[in-house]
């Protein structure tokens, strides 16, 4: 004899198992092309690196000791590898930076685009998809050509009288800067665009209504409704930021190491594919712990919104 | 990888007793970029009806972590004379004794008995050249030939210089500038180096490669820079000169070689046997401005380059040059955390 409720239980599990069977494919691919190389690159980094290169297979702890301490080559004595501090510390301040540019820059331009009529914002999302077009190395070369003391702007700022001499901005901070923002500025305004695409106007109106200013409104209506974007835009700057390399390397000159350049040493001259994986997996785990928070986060500021 | 070499074993007795005399097919070189000749290539197309591909690479480093993996389906690589021991040693390349080839007597002898292979018994120059400084004159006159041009850079130069990020050469210089061997262990030496190199990278303004069209456009003044690439610059702007440092710089030498697992050896002895004909030799040298070690092709190549500063060293500098060496991986090690120390 079965009962209605056995009935609807096996029917539940029936369920599940399908749903479990009809996700096989994505969890193998995400176990193989994601989880998989992360896992060769932890085991790397618990191995001794080969004499020129490659790994030997013998265990050993020291390229992850390498990432925070160091033995000084001259006197010998054992202290905090200042030098990958330092790198990790640039890296982590120019992100910040740059997402901070990008929200200044890319909020007003998601504001725009959401309050053009409908027909045409199609249109310019379109046009701030273009750069996508062409590839990353080609646009960093192109600002190059842009900034350089005999590029288009300086050139410019002689003829028109501003400056006699060429500004130097080329292989300076503010270089990486325009750089870097130029680069990931469409990744701020699409999620941007598109809370604001949702956001109700008419609170906006009733905010004038009710006598606020310019200033409240942007603070207390707009800002607090398109948080979730916000959040989501700087995430999305942020986490590339951390690992860039050819904006740094191209537009500043390289003199100064960013993460991505140190990894790139071990691999290479460097000759230290341990200390490289473990280099990496370090700014994976910051990567994970900028997540986290950001999990946290917008939980909190869900609940508090309803 | 057995099987691959197999199959390349089989390919090559298939090959050798339908006795092909002119092999058709395809030819996958792989090499620096900017550094292949195409119409060294075209010719060698048309002559062997073989189709050839070029891939590039930007570093020693690069090539053999690629090679090292597996997989890649090239036939030919140009490695660094200082690498070519590595190479050899992890058997990489392939025994395919060019000195037995029939043009290998052009080979100036000067580069048949090299350290790196004795004998050529793997290998064939493709291009060998110095590490100096390049400096544009029209902003300093005095004195070029001299690695202080970086490393104690006058007032002139001073936040105008750029170092190419190549750690092997950068130490090389910079050891032989406080006095030291290359390649060397010695602490104290590498102390006065790094000093030198953290005093001096804050005139420096940036380290970068591809730098012909930055010196010629005038971001630069100065940099360090190979004897080939300078005379490009002196093309672009005349008044871009070649220092050769008396402190004492590294000569290196590009060799190519066929890869174990080639998949068509027969194609890439042809090359081989190619490049080291002396008018081949020259459209290689055409291009890239580097000399070859073929002799005799001099005859083919333009006259300005066969008397240019950058190639034919001055001879008071000639015997400042010391061939750069495979250094010990300890001491790579102790140059990799200086390199680090001074990026930091």
């Amino acid at each position: 004899m079965t009962t209605a409720a056995e009935i609807a239980a096996r029917a539940e599990r029936e369920d599940i198992r399908k749903r479990w069977l009809l996700s096989t494919p994505a969890l193998v691919i995400i176990f193989l092309a994601g989880i998989g190389p992360l896992l060769v690159v932890v085991l790397y980094s618990f191995l001794t690196p080969g004499p020129y290169g490659d790994v030997k297979w013998e265990f050993s702890t020291d390229a992850w000791i390498g990432v925070f301490l160091q033995r000084d080559m001259f006197d010998d004595t054992l202290g905090i590898a200042d030098a990958h501090l330092s790198i990790f510390l640039r890296s982590v301040r120019l992100s910040f930076a740059t997402t901070i540019l990008t929200l200044i820059f890319g909020f007003p331009t998601a504001y725009f685009i959401a309050t053009r009529p409908e027909r045409t914002q199609a249109l310019w999302l379109f046009v701030i998809t273009i750069p996508f077009w062409t590839n990353l190395l080609i646009r960093t070369f192109a600002v190059q050509e842009v900034i350089r003391n005999e590029g288009i702007l300086n050139n410019a700022l002689i003829w028109l009288g501003i400056t006699s001499t060429p500004i130097q901005i080329l292989y300076t901070d503010w270089a990486i800067g325009i750089g870097m923002v130029y680069v990931y500025l469409p990744l701020m305004v699409l999620p941007l665009y598109a809370s604001m695409e949702k956001l109700d106007f008419r609170l906006v109106e009733a905010g004038y209504d009710l006598y606020a200013t310019r200033f409240q409104v942007l603070r207390r209506i707009i800002i607090p409704l398109v948080k979730p974007g916000i959040i989501a835009g700087s995430i999305l700057v942020f986490i590339p930021s951390l690992g860039a390399y050819v904006t740094p390397r191209v537009l500043g000159g390289g003199r100064q190491m960013m993460l991505g350049n140190l990894i790139e040493l071990q691999f290479g001259a460097g000759r230290n594919w341990p200390l490289g994986a473990a280099l990496a997996l370090t700014l994976t785990v910051i990567v994970t712990v900028a997540l986290l928070f950001y999990v946290r986060y917008a939980a909190q500021s869900e609940q508090r919104h309803g | 990888m057995k099987h691959r070499l197999t199959i390349a074993a089989i390919t090559a007795a298939l090959l050798a007793t339908t006795g092909l005399a002119r092999a058709e097919g395809e030819l996958n070189l792989f090499n620096w970029g900017n550094y292949t000749a195409p119409e060294m290539i075209k010719k060698f197309e048309e002559t062997y009806k073989v189709k050839v591909t070029v891939t590039d690479y930007d570093s020693n480093d690069t090539a053999l972590g690629k090679i090292r993996q597996g997989g890649h389906g090239y036939d030919i690589v140009v490695p660094s004379a200082s690498y070519v021991p590595i190479w050899i040693s992890e058997g990489l390349l392939l025994e395919s004794n060019p000195n037995q080839m029939e043009n290998f007597k052009n080979v100036d002898p000067r580069w048949v008995d090299v350290p790196f292979d004795p004998g050529r018994k793997y290998t064939v120059p493709w291009q060998w050249g110095t590490t100096g400084v390049s400096v544009d004159t029209s902003v300093y006159k005095g004195d070029i030939n001299t690695s202080a041009i970086f490393l104690d850079p006058p007032p002139e130069l001073a936040g105008k210089i750029n170092v190419v990020p190549e750690m092997a050469d950068v130490m090389h210089l910079a050891i032989r500038y406080v006095g030291g061997e290359p390649c060397t262990g010695d602490l104290e030496v590498l102390k006065k180096v790094r000093d030198k190199l953290v005093e001096a990278k804050t005139k420096w303004i940036s380290m970068n490669y591809g730098n012909i069209e930055a010196m010629a456009k005038g971001d630069y003044a100065a940099t360090v820079n190979w004897n080939g690439s300078s005379m490009r610059m002196r093309k672009e702007k005349a008044a871009i000169h070649y220092g050769y440092p008396k402190e004492g710089y590294p000569i290196w030498m590009d060799n190519a070689a066929i890869l174990k697992d080639a998949k068509n050896v027969e194609n890439a002895k042809l090359f081989l046997n190619f490049i080291m004909d002396p008018e081949n030799a020259a459209l290689i040298s055409g291009f890239a401005k580097y000399g070859n070690g073929i002799m005799g092709s001099e005859k083919f190549m333009d006259p300005e380059m066969t008397s240019a500063p950058e190639i034919v060293a001055p001879p008071e500098f000639a015997d400042k040059g010391a061939f750069m060496l495979t250094c010990a991986p300890e001491v790579q090690a102790l140059y990799t955390k200086i390199w680090t120390e001074i990026q930091k």
